[in-house]
């Protein structure tokens, strides 16, 4: 047994003195953080589906830090202080991101502590005043619908849908019930109503979630309201 | 003193043994590894690494792996693994589905990306050509074969990536700089000219022999000439369309204009099958009392079958699938397996009716009532034969056994009586005895291994004994060109380039062989007319992928809203039309002892509630993503667009 223990003590005091060198990084702790925002109010996409570059260059490998934003718009990393480059790729987002030649304008940041920044861009479409309502069985969703990209890179409204989920994400991957309107059976861009049957929930539950989401041609991505918990 | 001079004797034999030089000691020729001069020096050998580089191309689907076959909704998983990859899940990752890890490291269906072989095709051609061991018309035969090789395997890539580095001889690092190993992508039509001027040269190198199926033929160069001018073509005309999924150096996207002229390339390479000159290609017809199974028998049938062009062979005990083990129908099968593709009513309700229509299958009468049908194959009377070659339906048989495929027991009040397990046994009412109120090959909502959506699949299924057993398995051949794609080839061909008459000839060669004897006239023959048939015809071949791809329809087709029954069952013929989820077609036995109806059969049209999800194509699932590692190693490589 004596022995043993001298084995057992020989071995501890070997592993605290040899490893003793500094074989540790400190972790990243600067916190980036910000959102997408449009002349300061936050846009609203669907969950796993606007992805962004950040890129840091000399540091060999030039390969990209990729994300996706947040249902909320937002975003955030722990990095190291440097320089940092962000874009989002073209054809990315319900909205406008400056390009030239083919290639997206990245946006440089210097990262020295914890950053927050908003990030502000040109969306297709707003949706204003989304108002939903739960009322005898159905969700009802009212909005307005205005145009913001009105140059050469304006897109047509494909389709509104409303979207109810039994949680948070209500969106086009998981939704308990939708309803669509075509985008060419919109007549009037200040008052767009849906409305939607609440199917029978399994197990019961007394609210439902609900957003609108508005999908343009040739957009991958669709724009959408805040979701909302309608408890009935 | 004995063993004194033994040792002694034995000293010096070690002195006389250990007196070679140490380099001629040390200077082992490796077992193992065969060196370049060692490995071409036998003219059979050589063989056997060209047979590993025809072992290596890319295909999509694979009969090793049942799940490359029924994406896209055409059919349903049914197996408890892939219900929430496949339907519970509304996008396609810019890679595809995950296949299964290689070495180590994870593999995607849409992401062959592979320079290892492209370079080792490049070594095998600057190997052979210096060998002394070869003869000259065999040196120049595996060649030939091998550019083949390469070309084919560019194709497939551009069909995935659009345009890539073209890389034609063996690169070797200097040792200095990484720069010179960094090529930029090409154009996309760079990549279909290097194809078609590929195949021009080789048609005149490689045999015309229409027997040799494995092995790169006349008929094969000139196949894959005719479906890559017209993905060129049909890239140039409907890319317009989409004109976000491009990219500004050409290397995805085909400008408008060159269209017309890959039409005519494709036509005319098309017409250099049909004319004979490549071999004596025909369309299978060598059973015309059963065209259903004489559809089904073009890809099971080995012997003397002039309508199949280039193939990947099997061959039992040496390279062999489990393509039936998997698919088989459950019951009475000869594993305690199968019926994992299940085509959808999607899929099915699509097959013309032999008048050229198109109608749904009839569920109800005008009043809303159900049909009732004496047969259960009665529903899908009087349609194009291909159904029964592609799908097998209820009440059909597979292997001389009738599937037993019946969901249930309908009542006249409404209720229906079924079971949770397959042949499960019920007490109808007024009876005492239980008896069998559902089919032992389902469906059953979540059984997997049934006909969940009440259809199995027929296609590449091998009818031979063994086949669906594991020690055995299947020697069933992927085909890669067969010669009724040529026809549809030069039909769209012909029609883009206004011949629309040329192409209704073409097209009804295809359709009479399935029985749609009613021939279509020039004037019947749209972009619909066109897309339809290629979906019907080469179901579950991996042509409908591409098409979807090249005519730039994914988006619309999957747009992400759910299909309502509604949408399902009208417009069917329309090349647009929304397919975002796949349903069922349920068969109930109908029981009313005293109504004339009692024991005949009717259908409704379903939804599982495993399907959640409504597919979503995205613009940049149109090209598959360069996977981050690639474009860092390189940085001329520029990414895919909507990525």
């Amino acid at each position: 047994m004596k022995i043993k223990f001298h084995y057992i003590l020989f071995f501890a005091l070997s592993t605290v003195i040899l490893s003793c060198k500094k074989d540790n990084f400190d972790a990243p702790k600067a916190a980036l953080t910000g959102r997408i925002v449009y002349q300061g109010e936050p846009l609203n996409f669907e969950y796993n589906k606007v992805s962004y570059e950040l890129y840091q260059s000399g540091f060999g490998k030039t390969g990209a830090i990729g994300s996706i934003f947040t249902p909320e718009g937002a975003f955030s990393h722990l990095l190291f202080d440097g320089l940092y480059k962000m874009v989002v790729p073209i054809g990315q987002g319900p909205f406008v991101w400056k390009q030239t030649g083919g290639k997206p304008d990245s946006i440089a940041i210097t990262l020295k502590g914890n950053t927050n920044m908003d990030i502000e861009v040109m969306p297709y479409y707003m949706i204003r005043t989304p108002q939903l309502t739960y009322s005898s069985g159905s969700v009802t969703g009212t909005f307005k619908l205005e145009q913001i990209v009105k140059d050469a890179n304006a897109k047509t409204i494909e389709r509104v849908t409303l979207y109810i989920s039994k949680t948070r994400f209500a969106d086009s991957q998981t939704n308990v019930a939708t309803t669509n309107l075509a985008g060419s059976a919109i007549t009037d861009l200040n008052n767009v109503s849906l409305s939607v049957t609440v199917p029978t929930l399994v197990p019961t539950q007394n609210y439902v979630f609900a957003s609108i989401g508005v999908k343009f041609s040739g957009v991958d991505d669709m724009i959408f309201a805040p979701v909302k918990k309608l408890t009935f | 003193m004995k063993n004194k001079f033994i040792i002694a004797i034995a000293t010096l034999f070690v002195f006389s043994l250990g007196c070679k030089s140490d380099s001629d000691y040390l200077d082992i020729k490796p077992t193992q590894v065969l060196s370049p001069e060692l490995a071409f020096s036998d003219p059979t050998q050589v063989l056997s690494i060209l047979a590993d580089l025809y072992n290596r191309q890319y295909d999509y689907p694979r009969l090793t792996e049942w799940v490359t076959f029924g994406d896209f909704n055409e059919s349903f998983y049914s197996e408890n693994g892939q219900y929430n990859n496949y339907h519970g899940n509304s996008t396609w990752g810019f890679r595809g589905y995950r296949g299964p890890d290689v070495g180590g490291r994870a593999t995607y269906f849409w992401t062959p990306w592979d320079y290892t072989y492209i370079r080792e095709l490049n070594l095998f051609m600057e190997r052979c050509a210096t060998a002394t061991a070869l003869d000259a018309a065999t040196k120049a035969s595996y060649i030939a074969e091998a550019r083949f090789l390469r070309a084919s395997y560019y194709f497939t890539l551009t069909q995935y990536y659009g345009g890539v580095p073209i890389i034609l001889n063996s690169l070797e690092f200097n040792g200095t700089d990484v720069t010179s190993l960094q090529y930029p992508r090409a154009k996309e039509s760079e990549m279909y000219d290097f194809v078609i001027k590929e195949a021009e040269e080789l048609k005149l190198l490689l045999p015309a022999n229409s027997n040799t199926k494995a092995r790169a033929t006349k008929g094969a160069a000139l196949a894959m000439e005719s479906r890559a001018a017209l993905y060129a073509a049909s890239i140039a005309k409907y890319g317009a369309t989409t004109p976000s999924v491009s990219l500004s150096g050409g290397e995805v996207g085909i400008p408008a204009g060159m269209a017309n002229a890959y039409y005519t390339t494709a036509l005319k390479a098309a017409e250099e099958i049909i004319s004979g000159s490549a071999g004596a290609y025909s369309l299978y017809k060598k059973q015309p009392g059963n065209l259903s199974e004489n559809f089904a028998a073009i890809f099971y049938d080995k012997t003397q079958n002039n309508e199949v062009i280039w193939v990947d062979d099997y061959a039992l005990k040496f390279k062999r699938h489990g393509f039936t083990q998997v698919n088989q129908p459950r019951f009475g099968a000869e594993e305690e397996e199968g019926g994992r593709i299940n085509p959808s009513l999607n899929l099915v309700q699509s097959f013309e009716k032999l008048d050229n229509t198109f109608a749904p299958l009839a569920t109800n009468d005008a009043n809303g009532d159900y049909v009732y049908y004496t047969n259960q194959q009665d529903i899908f009377a009087g349609r194009d034969a291909r159904l029964g070659g592609t799908v097998i339906i209820p009440g059909s048989s597979f292997k001389a056994r009738p599937v037993d495929i019946w969901a249930g027991v309908q009542l006249a009040n409404g209720t229906v009586i079924s079971g949770g397990e397959r042949g499960a046994q019920k007490v109808l009412p007024g009876k005492t005895v239980p008896e069998q109120v559902v089919g032992f090959d389902g469906p059953i909502n979540g059984i997997g291994n049934t006909a969940q959506t009440g259809f199995y699949i027929r296609k590449y299924q091998d009818p031979a004994i063994g086949s669906g057993q594991r020690g055995v398995g299947s020697a069933v051949w992927l085909v890669r060109y067969r010669y009724a794609e040529i026809l549809l080839n030069a039909a769209e061909a012909a029609f883009e380039l206004g011949q629309s008459s040329v192409a209704a000839g073409y097209m009804n060669q295809v359709r009479a062989r399935a029985g749609l004897v009613v021939p279509l006239t020039g004037g019947d023959i749209t972009f619909d007319r066109i897309v339809h048939e290629r979906r019907v015809e080469f179901a579950f071949e991996g042509q409908y992928f591409f098409d979807l791809k090249r005519f730039r329809i994914a988006h619309q087709v999957f747009d992400g809203v759910a299909l309502n029954k509604t949408d399902l069952l009208s417009n069917l013929s329309k090349a647009t039309k929304r397919s975002t989820q796949p349903y069922s077609l349920l068969p109930y036995k109908y029981y009313a002892p005293g109504s004339p109806n009692n024991g005949k059969w009717i259908y409704k049209v379903d939804l599982s509630n495993i399907v959640t999800a409504s597919d979503n194509w995205q613009l940049g699932n149109y090209y598959s993503e360069i996977e981050p590692d690639i474009l860092t190693r390189n940085p001329k490589l520029v990414k895919q667009p909507n990525q």
